[in-house]
């Protein structure tokens, strides 16, 4: 299971939702694997106003992996010698071939290789855990807490 | 005509097949109609990428075909999908259909995140999605007996094959839908509004006719101001009681 999908997740917990502390679900004794991927650098150009940054500098922090500077990087921080204005790359069509910088790399690398295969998700406002097996995290409830 | 995903490696007699109603979301998602109003919605090239959640995916084919076909439905190369199932076996399967789908050399390269195994979108994360995806379980038939579920959902202890009774409850789950086949639907309709993105989400759901789509569309429309429904494919004509079609339910003016 990728990083990145703990962006989107929440405790399954119905009275855990209004609860700020139900996001993110903390990774708790955590196997993790490197899943290697193609990059995609106008996708993480794109999605960096969507990555809730301090959460997600928490979990990779939790999990003993490198920290993340305290700001998300900008666009143009993912690429080499800066983005081109979006006017020159209408002119050129999107031809333009830009090359990711190490920022970027090491942030697909992050976001999208680093892969939390066996383990569990904790839930900060109840403790609630859910399991991760083979990659696949389990958020079935047992039938008192649905 | 789009490349429809393999799902050569899914064992179907434990998850779902697809059948005419994933073809009919396969065919009404890459509409001419339905591409047109997602790529004014989402096509705009360097805004955020939307997230594409299915609910349900089964064998993956649905979710595989968005991710495959993201440069033509959506019209840009950068989506996220995501998708959830209440039977773990589904999960590993619909994993691997979109990531071979994914492989394809003509495939977009768009961002397949997970399938989670979980109860409809309990897990996901309020407001975050733009493209949600639904193929219920819409037959009027009795729910399976939940209390089973722990023990079914994984491979019986020290076993490497399911149990006849296990593949039997694992495919009731894809497609009984209990009073009016609507049980499921109901539940997940419920948690739509708050799913959806407030800006841009939108929702396809697919109904049969012993659902009363006119009775749910009336319903949804009664969520209050600003919300649209309207069918947007349908198939089985001939009026067989398994007429189909695919409503999609979104913000006005967004």
């Amino acid at each position: 299971m990728k990083l990145l999908t703990l962006n989107f997740l929440t405790c399954a917990i119905k009275t855990c939702k209004t609860q700020p502390a139900s996001f993110p679900l903390h990774p708790r004794d955590a196997e993790l694997e490197i899943v290697e991927t193609d990059m995609n650098l106008p996708f993480l150009k794109n999605i960096l106003p969507r990555l809730m940054w301090d959460e997600l500098r928490t979990i990779t922090s939790e999990l003993g992996l490198p920290d993340l500077p305290p700001t998300p990087p900008t666009r143009s921080n993912l690429v080499e010698g800066g983005e081109k204005d979006a006017v020159a790359e209408e002119e050129e069509q999107e031809e333009v071939v830009e090359e990711p910088t190490q920022t970027a790399k090491d942030l697909h690398r992050i976001l999208l290789e680093t892969c939390i295969k066996e383990g569990k998700l904790v839930c900060g406002a109840c403790g609630h855990e859910y399991k991760v097996m083979e990659g696949v995290a389990n958020f079935l409830l047992p039938g008192h807490l649905v | 005509m789009l490349p429809t995903p393999s799902t050569s490696h899914v064992c179907f007699d434990r998850v779902y097949e697809p059948a005419e109603d994933s073809y009919l979301l396969l065919d009404t998602i890459s509409s001419t109609s339905e591409a047109a109003f997602l790529q004014n919605r989402f096509g705009h090239v360097s805004s955020t990428p939307p997230l594409i959640l299915e609910v349900g995916v089964g064998s993956g084919v649905v979710l595989a075909f968005a991710a495959a076909n993201a440069r033509t439905i959506f019209g840009r190369n950068d989506v996220l999908t995501l998708g959830t199932d209440i039977n773990s076996f589904a999960c590993r399967a619909a994993s691997q259909t979109v990531s071979t789908a994914l492989r394809e050399p003509t495939s977009s390269s768009s961002i397949f995140l997970d399938v989670a195994n979980g109860d409809l979108a309990g897990s996901i994360r309020p407001h975050s999605v733009d493209v949600f995806i639904f193929n219920p379980p819409y037959v009027p038939a009795e729910l399976p007996d939940f209390s089973r579920h722990e023990n079914f959902n994984t491979l019986p202890a020290g076993q490497e094959k399911t149990t006849f009774d296990q593949d039997s409850y694992l495919l009731e789950l894809s497609y009984a839908g209990g009073a009016d086949g609507m049980v499921v639907t109901n539940r997940m309709l419920e948690q739509i509004p708050n799913l959806l993105d407030l800006k841009r989400g939108v929702a396809y759901v697919l109904l049969c006719a012993q659902n009363k789509p006119e009775e749910v569309k009336r319903h949804i429309t009664g969520w209050g101001p600003g919300w649209g429904v309207e069918t947007v494919g349908t198939s089985g004509r001939q009026a067989g009681w398994e007429k189909l079609q695919i409503v999609r339910i979104w913000k006005e003016g967004a």
